[in-house]
């Protein structure tokens, strides 16, 4: 398939990590984080990882969207379908997210409640048209990939005048996650982990841009290279790291230069800004509250904030004690050191987020990684 | 006024809609069958109006050969989707099941559950269908029922169908048959029945050419056992979950672990194309007219040539051996150079959304 063979090419990885080999110095480590799902799951699945010097460890981030939502967020949606009589639309993988009282949205949906799976935010508004005698939300998730196909919608129902649609918004935002991964205000508590440079986010820096990580390097002295989702891609980044690292250097650089610019999609920025604004604070799976980390309709589109059009309280919700979701998100934990992996939380009856989508650190763990971790016993 | 006794109004085809009538048991559904089921279906078992039908047993019985039995329920959505539609996929399906098991497929039966208000016309396409697959096939149905449940209780018809059929003597075909040093092949492409039937999903649809591949395989399924005999393991269609997650149920059954290499696996390149902008692996999508053969190395020269001359194997490929491995792993050796697990299917295949 053409602009994707050429990103897969296994010769030219054996290239590149011969040159990953060559200049990865043996006397130290070199700690990068990948920031997105994307490049969590192109790692396993492509098994970057094996390619790669033993110095070199790639330590997963928080950039999975269904990853970081937390239980009280599903628990609104399912409030929704199951006792507001809400058609309530969202993306795939948010279907297997574990919620309170062993629910998600899929056993919601089994319960009775009216909870359909689409591809994009326009399926949702099309269908609210389709259904005037029913309320229908979108549940809108992800990070500033998804925000602006969903500000589009709500300023098309706005225009159309569509009455009975509206968006449970829980999007939020890359930069203020890696502020907050960088500060670790709870370090004391959680442990901090020590990095040595980003791979940056891949289609979130197409709408955004390079230059909001321009402060990581300059503020944090972190390397950040922003790289695409492909194998080559990231293989390509890590080598980028390595010598921003060997020469002392900490900026901001572009592997994935056929699509991010430096300031990126300014129509789909304005877009998010019209329909959109900051919320204080917001609570992240594995995070906890992250200050100005997510965003909400603004008052004039109010009428489309299903937050105020159904009066929901968000309740905070803790998981499950034994689950490591949170410190694997921050990368202070691997999935293999959560006591659930892969012995009651599995890709088919997940206990945390992380375990859900195919993007999730635990979920591309178990089903490329875990056949090299499990020790084979002579039958 | 002259009145003609017993005259019954024929059924609508045009414009009729299935009413709870039609499965009560009285005229409304003794016409139905007479006008549709019928004639569509003759066959001289159908014709003894038994509540059951009556069948020889097959010459192989004699010979040591062993009766079959496979049933499949039918669900699909849309009814009517490029390449196929419920009908066919409902007759293909069985058939397909029967012959994994080794075996000659002789008789169909077939039930109908279908909803209140359903079009007739479409009914009587779907009945043609079957009817065509059937014959095309020599598999007559050779007994059936039909029942109408209220609207909203059902999706416009369910179709199940139960197949009967004879191993063919001397032969083992099974899952547990598979041994280290097996050969695996593949009989063409991969989850084009998936894409095909996702491409016309209401909150999906596509433009793409893909058609279902379904199919009937009992003729390949006969010419690789004339060519390869006791030399063939392990036949599986790999349908819902694909290719990797019979290879799974294969290795599971057999205590052996199999490596597959992405770079045999053959996929359209609409199908590829399809599934990288869904976020779906054709590993993992159905299909409904391939089939994985494993033999014995010593036979696999003979396996490949049988499937490449069979219309339905042209595009057959050797993806992989079965290897020792108490852990009944998959894997794959990637086209990038590395390996990986290739798992069971995790719930439905859902979209990726980032």
């Amino acid at each position: 398939m053409k602009y994707v063979d050429e990103f897969r090419d296994g010769d030219i990885a054996r290239q590149i990590a011969a040159r990953i080999h060559a200049e990865a110095r043996a006397d130290r480590v070199y700690r990068f984080m990948e920031f997105c799902g994307g490049h969590t799951h192109a790692l396993s699945r492509y098994g970057v990882t094996e390619l790669l010097p033993p110095q070199v460890q790639m330590i997963h981030g928080p950039g999975c969207p269904v990853c970081v939502l937390p239980i009280g967020r599903i628990d609104l949606a399912i409030e929704l379908a199951l006792h507001r009589g809400a058609i309530v639309c969202t993306y795939g993988d948010t279907m297997r997210v574990p919620a309170s009282q062993g629910l998600s949205l899929i056993k919601a949906k089994a319960r009775g409640g009216d909870i359909r799976m689409v591809y994009s935010a326009a399926d949702a508004l099309k269908l609210a048209q389709a259904t005037p005698d029913r309320e229908v939300v979108f549940f809108a998730i992800g990070f500033e990939t998804t925000t602006p196909p969903t500000a589009l919608v709500v300023q098309q129902a706005d225009r159309l005048g569509v009455q009975n649609f509206s968006v449970l918004c829980c999007h939020v935002l890359t930069p203020a996650a890696v502020t907050h991964i960088l500060a670790a205000p709870d370090a004391q508590r959680d442990g901090r982990v020590e990095l040595d440079g980003f791979v940056g986010p891949a289609h979130v820096s197409i709408v955004i841009g390079s230059q909001p990580y321009v402060p990581f390097a300059e503020g944090w002295h972190q390397p950040v290279v922003i790289a695409g989702f492909e194998p080559l891609d990231v293989m390509q980044a890590i080598l980028m790291l390595i010598r921003q690292v060997n020469e002392g250097r900490a900026e901001v650089e572009n592997e994935f230069t056929r699509a991010v610019t430096p300031h990126g999609n300014l129509a789909a920025q304005r877009l998010m800004d019209e329909v959109f604004e900051v919320r204080d604070s917001f609570e992240w799976r594995g995070l906890g509250e992250v200050p100005h980390s997510a965003l909400k309709l603004r008052e004039r589109y109010a009428a489309f904030d299903a937050e105020r059009r159904f009066d929901l309280h968000y309740q905070p919700v803790p998981d499950h004690k034994a689950c490591e979701c949170g410190a694997i998100l921050r990368g202070v934990k691997r999935p293999t050191d959560c006591k659930l992996f892969g012995t009651v939380c599995t890709p088919d009856n997940p206990m945390g987020s992380c375990m859900v989508s195919s993007e999730g650190a635990c979920s591309a763990e178990y089903a490329y990684g875990h056949a090299r971790r499990i020790p084979i016993h002579a039958a | 006024m002259a009145t003609r006794p017993r005259y019954i109004r024929p059924l609508d085809f045009k414009a009729g809609r299935i009413d709870m009538s039609h499965g009560a048991g009285g005229r409304a559904s003794a016409q139905l069958i007479e006008e549709l089921f019928m004639p569509a279906f003759a066959n001289e078992w159908l014709a003894q109006g038994h509540d059951g039908a009556t069948f020889a047993p097959p010459p192989e019985l004699a010979q040591g050969g062993q009766l079959v039995m496979a049933t499949d329920a039918h669900v699909v959505s849309p009814i009517f989707f490029p390449g196929g539609d419920l009908g066919c996929l409902s007759v293909h399906g069985t058939i397909n099941d029967v012959a994994m098991s080794g075996a000659r497929p002789l008789y169909l039966s077939a039930s109908f559950i279908i909803e209140e208000g359903y079009p007739l016309s479409d009914l009587r396409r779907l009945v043609q269908s079957m009817a065509q697959a059937s014959h095309e096939a020599g598999v007559p149905i050779i007994t059936g029922d039909t029942k109408v449940v209220e609207q909203g209780k059902g999706d416009g018809v369910f179709i199940s169908t139960t197949g009967v059929g004879v191993t063919y003597p001397g032969l083992r075909i099974d899952g547990r048959q598979a041994q280290p040093g097996d050969v695996v092949f593949v009989s063409g492409t991969l989850g084009d029945h998936g894409v095909a039937v996702l491409s016309q999903r209401e909150s999906l649809a596509f433009e793409t050419t893909i058609c279902s591949d379904t199919a009937a395989l009992h003729t390949l399924v006969a010419d690789l056992v004339a060519a390869a005999g006791p030399g063939l393991h392990v036949l599986r269609d790999p349908t819902r979950g694909g290719l990797a997650t019979t290879l799974n149920e294969i290795a599971q059954q057999s205590g052996c672990g199999i490596h597959i290499d992405e770079r045999a696996l053959p996929v359209a390149p609409e199908v590829e194309a399809a599934c990288e902008l869904l976020g779906l692996d054709p590993l993992y999508v159905a299909n409904e007219g391939k089939l994985i053969a494993i033999c014995a190395p010593q036979a696999a020269a003979r396996v490949q040539e049988a499937l490449l001359a069979h219309p339905l194997g042209r595009g057959a490929q050797r993806i992989g051996e079965v290897v020792a491995d108490a852990q009944c792993f998959v894997q794959m050796r990637t086209r990038f150079g590395g390996t990986r697990m290739v798992d069971w299917l995790t719930g439905e295949q859902l979209p990726r959304i980032c």
